[in-house]
Parts: C-alpha cells; structure tokens; sequence
C-alpha cells in the first residue's frame, strides 16, 4: 500500500485544552463544556416540569 | 400556489444558489474541500445545523408532534453530549494531523487499509441513501401541489449540483447560512400564523392545555419499560451514540466544522448546536401539537394524503368512514369547548368530567383514522398507509396566505439542498482524497488537475443521487430500509474511531480485521434475527472495539500493530 500525500499548511495552534476559549466569563474550555452541560441539564428539568403542568 | 408564491419560491432558491456559486468560482483547492480558513463559528454553526436537518425533518417534526406528541424531543438528549465529546477529543485530533476527511486520521493512526475501510463504509452507507434526501420531501410536495416528480427531483438536483461542484465545502457553507435564515423565517411565520389562527375562546395557552389534556405534550418519560419508544433513558443513551456516530465520523458532517479560522470557531460552532438543538426540535413538535388543536376545530380530511386516498377510496366503506369522522369531530369540538368552560369556572369536579369526555371523543376520531388506514390497506395491500408527513405541508397550502406559501415551501426547499448539498460535498471529497489520491498519490501536487478530479466525483454523486431518486421507485418502508441500512455501518465505522481515540495499544491490523468480523456480524444478525434496528449501531460499535482488544492480543507484536499512537 502506497502511503497518500500529507495535506498541505500545517497550522499553527496552541493546545487545545490550554487554548483560551476567548468568550467572556469563561477562562477554560472545560469551563465552556461544564456550562453546556449545566444548560443541558436545564432544559432537561424544564421540559420535566412542563409536562408535569401540562400532561 | 399564485404568482407571488412562485416568485418567493424562485427567487430565493435560485437567489441563493447563484450567489453561492458566484462568490466560490474561483476558489483553490484547499478552501473547495475544507471551506474558507476565515469562516467564523457562526457560519459553522448555521452549516452543522443545516446539514443535519432535511427537508423530511421539517415535514416530519411537526406530523410527529401531530400524531404522537411531543415525546420525540427525547431523542435528542444525547446529541448535547455527544457534541462536548467532539469537541473535547475528535475536533482537536482532527484540526492537529490538518486532514480534509475524518479517514485520513484512520489512515495516520492505523495504517491505510482501515483508511480505506472507513471511506468505504462512509462511502457505501452515504452512496446507498443518496437519492432519498431528494426524493422525500419531492414526493410529499409534489403530491401535494400536484406537480410532476420528475421535475422536482431533476430541478432540485440540478441546482445543488450546480453550486456545490462550483465552490464546494465552501459553496455549501456560504449558501448554508442563507438558506438557514430562510428555514427559521419560514417556520417562525408558520407558527406565528398558526398561532394567530387557533380557535376562539381557546387562544394560545387554552390550546396548549388542550393538547396537553389530550396526551400531546408527554415530553419526557423516565420510564425504564424497555416497550416505550421514546423515554429519557433511550434519548440519552441511544441519542449519545448515534450522535457521536454521525457528528464525530461521518464526512458530510467533519467537513463542515474542520475548516475555519481556528479551532475556537470550531469548537464554539459545535457548542452553538449543542445549546439550541433541543429547544429548537421542542419548537417543532409544539408546532406539530397545536396543529392537532387547530384540526380539531378546522375542516380536514380523514386522511391527509389526499391523492392516495382518492386512489383507493372508492366505495361505500370508504364514504361511511367520512361521515363518521366529521361526526366525531363535531363532537370532539363541542367536548373541548365544555371541558375550556369547565376549566374557566373553576369547577374541579365538572372539568374532570369534561376532559374524560373530550379525551373520550378524540380517541374516537383517533380511531376512525386508524380505520381509514386499515381500509386503505385491505383495498390496497400496497397503499401508502402513513399521512402525517401530509399534515404540516397540507396546512401550509391549505391555511396560510400567498407569499407564505411560496416562502414555506422555498423554507422545505432549502432544507432539501442544503443537506444534500454537504452529502455531495462529503462524498466528492472522500473519493478524491481518500480513494483516487491514494491510487494516483504522485498526482497530489497537481492543484489543477486535484480540483478537476474533486468536481468530477462531486458531480457524479450528484448524477448518481438524482437517477436514484428518479429511477428506485421508493416504496414507503424503503425509506426505512435505507436508515436500516445506515445503522448496519454507522456501528462498526464508530467503533473503528473509538478505538483509534482511545485504545492506543491496539494496532492497525487488528482493528482492521475486527471491523471486518464485526460488520460480518451485524450483517448475520441482522439477516437471522428480529430486533430494533438502532440496536445494530451498538452491537456493531461493541462488536468491533471488543474484536479489537482480542486479536490485539492474539496477533503477533508486528502484525497486531501497523499503525501509531495519536
């Protein structure tokens, strides 16, 4: 098997867990992914309390 | 439609195309296959957005939400999830080795065998599925409208064949975002219209309670009866990893966030889907449970696939099936109406009572339209029995005023091109850098010749995707077929990431030769055995990790390698 050529440009990027994800109020990615999470978790219980008004 | 409609529909399709191919015709090779290295995460965003939602999902949705309620939101209780995953371990992985396909990692990790065969699998199970994300929403519509198949299906496919052979992943993205927006004005306008058009005396929150006491606003379901088909446990566990399947491994998704300036907007693009998807599907659904309110209350057929139903409803079973059901919506109307006074005047006891009679007389109608079905059926073995892809398409053009209707049906359209336009793209891409590369790699250094390969196959896919649709006279449980067909490869392809991401020990061959067994598996039990289809996603991801660890350890050192650690 012939090996296929290396894409050209690599690019240069920090490490992706270091990086700053650059939004306000949030130093780290886990920080970002933590509130995602957390968002998640509440549309999960509002969905719960909507249907125990409405089913 | 009218003139106005038609002018809606045109130009905003046509619009959009010509735009899209306009700004990309001159674009070099690497912005054709992985978008322009400026985009930003809001135009990611948009593009993973609008790849994975067709135009069957907005016809669809909202039907499920007539028929069954909103309980489908469930289902996408993994996709959050799934997406932190790719963001966290694949997206990083991807943007570090700089690969244009999710394959070529499998070709840096392993060896370029199981390269091969995850292009394959992706290839096989995209190339398989090609003509339905024409055809689906060209059958519902011109049904509908009563224009011509074949001209639907052509002309669709010739306008996203145009622009994404033009400009590519970029075209896809540019012309993505437009058509994003005409998606979101469409489906506002609906509701707001639907809205604005539900029965007096009820109003907005006196419909909602309405469907709510008619079981339509079930949204989530803790039950862990393995019989209920839609309840938190499933949407989290099963939505998890079908999600990480497609967002994570599937081309025609990778392509639309491996591009862009950095892997910020990737990240943040992916996290965008990740906070609106589920609110967004709710939004749908309670289209689908107020369009059940308003039915109640508005003249509708028995069964809303009006020309099959004049194809094989002919007789005196057919005619007294009718008249029962505008009976039974008579008096649903009028228990619905007395359950609202019941609820106005505070009276417990009386509004008990009325909600049984209402619930009482729904079930009935309910049930005239389930004999509707059945005697479809017993006239015709072969009669497509199930209408509630009609239900919102027949509301647009049968309740909404011209202008919205050209502009909702330019909305189903749009979504149409837009996710077959990122499969085309995805395929196109895979089949030059994955498969003709490979054959001709001295042939990577020839931009010119790179990109005249790329739109070739991207052209061909799009030919192959519209003599499918016109040609494979798609029967209703065929469309099934294909997703059934997409579950027997989405495990194993998973699988095949999974252990490249985190079992660093287990090389090249053994994978190789584990997903080799493990799709043989699946395609055994799957032809010797009678489960759910979605099981097949996780025996064949279990099956093939599992597979893996084993002849890892069986293979000699050499052999079990053949590949490196990321």
């Amino acid at each position: 098997m012939t090996s296929a050529p290396r894409p050209e440009a690599p690019r240069p990027e920090g490490h992706p867990e270091t990086e700053s994800p650059d939004v306000p109020g949030f130093g780290t990615w886990r920080a970002v992914y933590l509130f995602v999470f957390g968002w998640f978790v509440l549309v999960v219980l509002l969905l719960t309390l909507f249907t125990a008004m409405y089913a | 439609m009218n003139t106005a409609d038609w002018i809606v529909l045109v130009a905003s399709l046509v619009g959009i195309a010509a735009y899209g191919s306009w700004r990309t015709r001159h674009v070099r090779l690497n912005t054709y296959l992985r978008g322009e290295s400026s985009t930003g995460w809001g135009t990611i965003g948009l593009s993973v957005m609008a790849t994975q939602a067709s135009a069957i999902t907005y016809l669809s949705i909202p039907g499920q939400g007539f028929e069954s309620g909103i309980g489908f939101v469930q289902n996408y209780f993994g996709l959050p999830l799934a997406l932190i995953i790719v963001c966290a371990v694949f997206l990083p992985m991807y943007r570090r080795l700089n690969v244009y396909t999710a394959y070529q990692f499998l070709g840096e990790r392993f060896d370029e065998k199981t390269r091969l065969l995850g292009a394959g699998l992706f290839m096989l199970q995209r190339g398989l599925a090609a003509g339905v994300t024409i055809y689906a929403p060209a059958i519902i519509v011109s049904t509908v409208l009563g224009w011509r198949l074949d001209f639907v299906i052509v002309a669709t496919g010739l306008l996203v064949i145009v622009y994404t052979v033009t400009g590519g992943s970029e075209a896809v993205a540019l012309t993505q975002r437009w058509q994003m927006a005409v998606i979101a004005g469409g489906m506002v306008t609906a509701l707001i219209l639907l809205i604005l058009r539900l029965p007096d005396g009820l109003g907005f929150t006196g419909s909602v309670a309405a469907a709510g006491a008619l079981g339509k606003l079930h949204a989530v379901d803790f039950s862990l009866d393995p019989s209920r088909r839609y309840t938190v446990w499933t949407g989290v566990f099963g939505g998890l990893f079908l999600s990480l399947a497609y967002f994570g491994t599937d081309q025609s998704q990778v392509q639309r966030y491996i591009g862009g300036a950095s892997l910020r907007e990737g990240r943040l693009g992916l996290m965008f889907n990740a906070m609106l998807k589920i609110p967004m599907q709710f939004v749908i659904l309670m289209l689908g449970a107020l369009l059940f309110v308003f039915y109640q209350f508005a003249p509708h057929p028995v069964f809303f696939n009006r020309a099959e139903w004049r194809r094989h409803a002919d007789g005196i079973r057919f005619r007294t099936i009718e008249a029962e059901h505008a009976e039974a919506l008579a008096q649903t109307q009028s228990a619905i109406r007395a359950w609202a006074q019941a609820r106005a005047s505070d009276d417990a006891a009386g509004e008990d009572s009325a909600r049984a009679a209402m619930v009482a007389a729904s079930d009935r109608a309910q049930g005239i339209r389930a004999d509707a079905r059945a005697a479809l059926l017993l006239a015709d073995p072969r009669a497509k029995t199930k209408d509630s892809d009609y239900v919102f398409i027949t509301f647009i053009v049968t309740q909404l005023p011209h202008g919205a209707v050209g502009l909702l049906v330019a909305a189903l359209f749009a979504a149409a091109l837009s996710s077959k336009a990122s499969e085309l793209a995805a395929l196109g891409t895979t089949t030059t850098i994955d498969f003709w590369r490979h054959f001709r790699p001295l042939a990577a250094a020839d931009e010119a010749r790179n990109m005249r390969v790329a739109r070739r196959f991207t052209a061909v896919w799009g030919i192959v995707a519209v003599a499918f649709a016109l040609f494979a006279g798609f029967a209703e449980n065929l469309i099934e077929a294909i997703n059934i067909l997409g579950s027997i490869f989405y495990g194993v392809l998973l699988g095949l990431f999974l252990v490249a991401f985190f079992l660093r020990r287990v090389g090249g061959s053994a994978v190789f030769f584990a997903a080799i067994a493990a799709q043989t598996l699946v395609i055994v039990m799957y032809f010797s055995l009678n489960i759910g289809y979605l099981w097949y996603n996780l025996i064949g991801c279990a099956a093939c990790v599992v597979l893996s660890l084993a002849l890892q350890a069986i293979l000699p050192r050499r052999a079990g390698a053949g590949g490196r650690a990321p």
